[in-house]
């Protein structure tokens, strides 16, 4: 079980006022969703969060313990990171890319074992990747490529997730496996934290919701009570409709564009 | 056809699990080298027999054959081995930090500094140690020049670096070319063999032999966080690596490999670059298994194609860079145009 909390945390962009400072704690078996718009920040705080990023005030814990103070590895051990945007690098095919999930596991003269290739290819049938071990990361389409980010992060076996858009370029059926995938791991344990655009998304899977304005404004809580029509209209501005179906709430676009 | 071909290699290189063997490649690529030693010793203007090599090895043999093969032969053999491995590695390495499959140990303006260095010292009428150790000198500046100048204000990135390394490599070239421009006729052609690469040069392998255990049992050890920091800096330090202590260490060790090399042979081109380019080609790009191979391979390379050049045109003998290029050339492209 393991905490990751900010404590007066303000990000550093470049050019923009402090805005309010972040404090609250991701606690096992919460899935935090962070909306906002383009610009807002969203990628920015996850890496800070991450430890990738020198925050310009306050500072990140993990299970009470300031990141600095820690080494990647032991950070690494505990906390995964899925990326918006990843390098291809070299060409590798999809078994080694999952398996690069086990490094911080081992030691320089390690070799994989047999139960980190299991971890590996369990992650993958996970994902619905499996039969794809030995393509190459570059011939695979975007969404597949979007899944593989994530079954290398369950090879890692986090107890913190970390996503940047875990949804990006999924169908929908995937979309809704990995947001499943995330809360099972939340359900078990774990805690995670996602940026995300589909509010509808945040609004079914998401525990708690931090709003992310382009100011540096933001204010957070329980999902339920983060819902508010008016505040989501003010954060993205654009008005919404919004519906009930099956008793949850959804948002859409209102059709005319315009600043509410 | 080719399809076919890849996957009865891919069959030899992995496992049934699809992760690399090492010991096969490797074992055959020691045995390569191996090889490439026998044959630099048993060929030459003076034909040597197995059975003669054998016998001196033991410590028998006509002095004669004692002296050729201890004295004259082996010791170049080895320096051309020593110098293909670390050429090679040195690119292996050079292509991970700077996450571009073009890099080569010289991408970064370091066999300039180098010839700068080595280049004085001709003009200056010395010879043998001052010229190698005016060369390694030179290729330290440079190495310590490009890195603080892409280090600058703080960011750091490969493309800077890249950029840093071919503007100071220009730099370099043109300040060669003033040097030739100027330079008396009579020193002229040790200036052209030693930018080409020529092992006649080389005085003692023991030098470059030891740098390259030292720096092999170094990076060795680093191969599977390569492969990790291959998939780019953020995402390498998310999985637990100390990225800046790692690319740190990897510049240093592939400046020194390189200056080591130089020093040792000249700045012979095309090793650097191909060679474990070829074996990414065929073997994949494991770091664990791509290192190790390189060194083999290029000091296999190296080996034969000193061989090649002092025997093809005997008693003349042709700086062994020509040979490397027109060898590594055909197969190079050969592999490229067979790869998917």
């Amino acid at each position: 079980m393991a905490t990751l909390a900010a404590q007066d945390l303000v990000i550093d962009i470049p050019g923009r006022d402090d805005g309010r400072p972040l404090t609250f704690t991701l606690q096992p078996g919460q899935v935090w969703g962070v909306l906002g718009p383009n610009g807002a920040g969203k990628t920015t705080l996850l890496h800070t969060l991450a430890g990738l990023r020198s925050p310009r005030r306050g500072s990140v814990l993990l299970n009470g313990e300031k990141l600095q103070r820690l080494r990647r590895r032991q950070i690494a051990q505990q906390l995964a990171v899925v990326f918006q945007e990843r390098q291809d690098g070299f060409p590798a095919t999809v078994l080694e890319t999952t398996m690069i999930g086990r490094h911080p596991f081992l030691a320089p003269w390690d070799v994989e074992t047999g139960e980190d290739l299991q971890l590996a290819r369990d992650a993958l049938a996970r994902l619905q990747l499996q039969g794809l071990e030995q393509r190459l990361v570059s011939t695979l389409s975007g969404g597949e490529r979007q899944r593989l980010a994530i079954a290398t992060a369950l090879a890692q076996t986090p107890q913190l997730w970390l996503a940047d858009e875990p949804s990006n370029h999924l169908d929908l059926r995937h979309q809704v496996a990995v947001m499943e995938l995330i809360c099972e791991q939340a359900a078990a344990g774990c805690a995670a934290l996602l940026c995300l655009h589909d509010i509808n998304l945040a609004a079914r899977w998401c525990s708690h919701l931090l709003l992310l304005y382009p100011s540096g404004e933001a204010c957070w809580g329980e999902a339920p009570a983060m819902l508010e029509l008016a505040a989501l209209e003010r954060l993205y501005g654009q008005s919404l409709r919004t519906a009930e179906i099956d008793g949850a709430r959804f948002f859409v676009p209102a059709a005319n564009a315009g600043t509410p | 056809m080719a399809g076919a071909d890849s996957r009865a290699v891919g069959a030899l290189l992995h496992r049934a699990n699809g992760l690399p063997r090492l010991w096969p490649v490797l074992l055959l690529l020691a045995v390569a080298a191996i090889a490439a030693l026998a044959v630099a010793v048993l060929v030459g203007s003076v034909p040597v027999s197995t059975a003669e090599l054998w016998a001196v090895l033991r410590g028998e043999g006509e002095p004669l054959h004692r002296s050729l093969i201890l004295e004259l032969r082996l010791p170049r053999a080895l320096a051309a081995l020593a110098t293909g491995a670390l050429l090679s590695l040195a690119g292996a390495l050079m292509q991970v930090l700077l996450r571009n499959p073009l890099a080569d140990p010289y991408v970064l303006g370091l066999s300039g500094g180098a010839a700068v260095g080595a280049l004085t010292a001709m003009l200056g009428g010395l010879g043998g140690a001052v010229v190698s150790g005016s060369a390694f000198v030179g290729a330290l500046v440079s190495a310590v020049t490009v890195f603080g100048l892409a280090h600058g204000t703080g960011s750091w990135t490969p493309t800077r670096l890249l950029l840093t390394g071919v503007v100071v490599a220009a730099g370099w070239g043109a300040v060669i070319t003033f040097m030739l421009a100027v330079g008396p006729s009579d020193r002229l052609p040790g200036m052209l063999y030693w930018l080409m690469g020529d092992l006649a040069y080389a005085r003692s392998p023991w030098p470059a032999l030891l740098a390259l255990g030292l720096s092999l049992a170094v990076v060795l050890p680093l191969g599977r966080s390569l492969n990790v920091l291959a998939r780019g800096p953020l995402q390498a330090a998310a999985l637990g690596l100390a990225v800046r202590p790692l690319e740190w260490t990897v510049y240093i060790a592939a400046s020194l490999l390189t200056a080591f090399a130089v020093t040792t042979a000249g700045s012979v081109g095309f090793v650097g670059l191909v060679v474990p380019h070829m074996l990414r080609l065929v073997l994949g790009n494991d770091q664990r298994l791509i290192l190790p191979a390189a060194a083999l391979a290029g000091g296999a390379l190296l080996t034969l194609a000193d061989t090649l050049a002092r025997t093809i045109i005997a008693p003349e003998q042709l700086p062994v860079g020509v040979i490397t290029a027109l060898l590594g050339v055909p197969t190079f492209l050969f592999l490229l145009y067979r790869s998917r």
